[in-house]
This record gives structure tokens, C-alpha cells and sequence, in this order.
């Protein structure tokens, strides 16, 4: 189990396939990844994410470590990125590794519920009108529910 | 101890980080006691509804005892994945 927060870049491909191809119990392996979207009205310059240094990579390590024992994981890596990035680049990856697709997949989503709302990142969008710090939602909070 | 900002609370306040010398015993009393030094104090906390606390890097609530604490940050709700 890996838990990394980072400013440079991730090979998706290698991440996926030294993850993949470290697993000899588990039958299942998924991968999200989440990648910085355009704005389609007003086009982004960058995307800017700060962090908590220190409890980031704490709280991501908590969230892999309770996927791992609530969905019986072999393995789970989590790399969410911080700093300027440009739309089209990868944010933040996670990877789960079960015995079954189910509980794989509901791994990837039990993670990726919690870092929207439980990881100290905070995302500001830059724009030629400005900078705008990115507004929690309501059905990111609501989806923390399912779990 | 030290006191962190996040995101926009930050920017209200001007600084990242600060040492706060305060007889506060919890998190709330801390607010009330920054409101009432300075403007940017109290344009920060104006809606606490509207920001989330950690202490000592570990998500709290707003009635959080500060005996022993060693950091304590305020900043809007995560927006992280």
C-alpha cells in the first residue's frame, strides 16, 4: 500500500502496470484516474492546488489503509498531485487490487469519495477573468453517506 | 502555538502561518479571541458554517479542547480528486 503526494508528474502506464503487475493473489485490478478539465466558457490557464503538508499525506495514507481492511485489498495506491497544472494533465490516480471486481471497484470509489472531501487540497482555477478558488459540493459531502 | 491558513482564509489573513500565544482552551474561544484583534480576523471567520478545523492535523469541530495542542488550522472545505 502507497500513498504519495507530489508535485512532478505520473506515468499513468507505469504506475498501472508496476501495480498490476506486482499481484499474484488478486484477480482484480481497477484504476481512476483524474485529470485537470477544460472550463468549456472560459477557458482555463492553469488549475492551482495547495495542500496541508503533512496531513495530506497522512490523511490519504488513513483512507488507503481503511479501503485495504473494509474491502479485503491486496494492495491500493493513491498519487494526487499539487501545484500549476494545465488542463489535459493527470491530477491524482488511485489503484485497488482485490480478489473480485466488486470489491475493487467499490474500493476506487470509497477512495476517490473521501479524497474529494477529506484530503486537505484545496483547487483554484485560473482563467483571463482571474483566479477562482473551486467551491465544495453538496453531493460530494452527500456521497460520503454510502459508506 | 501555531495557527495555519488554507485557500481563501489565507488570503483574508495575510499569512500562511502564525505563533499565537492564547489562554484559548478550545478551538471556538481561539476564533472569537483572532475576531477581536483585527478585521481580517473577523472577515475570515465571519461564517464558520463555511470553513472546516484541524487539529494537530487531525479534522476536528469547532469545540475542540486546545490542552496540549501543538497546531491548529482553518481552511474552506476539500476540494480534492
Amino acid at each position: 500500500m502507497q500513498a504519495r503526494v507530489q508535485q512532478e508528474p505520473f506515468d499513468l502506464g507505469t504506475e498501472a502496470a508496476r501495480f498490476a503487475g506486482a499481484q499474484k493473489d488478486m484477480g482484480a485490478v481497477v484504476t481512476f484516474t483524474g485529470i485537470v478539465r477544460d472550463l468549456p466558457d472560459d477557458p482555463l490557464q492553469a488549475m492551482e492546488i495547495e495542500h496541508y503538508p503533512g496531513m495530506t499525506e497522512s490523511a490519504l495514507t488513513e483512507m488507503a489503509e481503511t479501503a485495504m481492511a473494509r474491502f479485503s485489498l491486496g494492495d491500493a495506491l493513491v498519487i494526487h498531485r499539487f501545484g500549476r497544472l494545465l488542463p489535459g494533465e493527470m491530477i491524482m490516480m488511485v489503484a485497488t487490487a482485490a480478489r473480485h471486481r466488486k470489491d475493487a471497484f467499490e474500493a476506487a470509489e470509497f477512495l476517490m469519495d473521501y479524497l474529494k472531501s477529506r484530503a486537505p487540497f484545496w483547487k483554484r482555477e485560473i482563467t483571463a477573468k482571474g483566479a477562482d478558488w473551486v467551491a465544495s459540493k453538496a453531493e460530494d459531502e452527500d456521497a460520503l453517506a454510502r459508506w | 502555538m501555531d495557527v495555519l491558513y488554507f485557500a481563501w482564509v489565507r488570503e483574508r489573513i495575510g499569512v500562511p502561518k502564525e505563533r499565537i500565544e492564547t489562554g484559548a482552551t478550545t478551538v471556538a474561544e481561539l476564533v472569537d479571541e483572532l475576531k477581536a484583534r483585527e478585521p481580517r480576523y473577523e472577515a475570515a471567520f465571519a461564517d464558520l458554517s463555511a470553513l472546516r478545523v484541524a487539529v494537530d492535523q487531525e479534522l476536528a469541530d469547532f469545540d475542540a479542547g486546545l490542552a496540549g495542542v501543538r497546531e491548529v488550522a482553518f481552511f474552506p472545505p476539500m476540494t480534492g480528486g
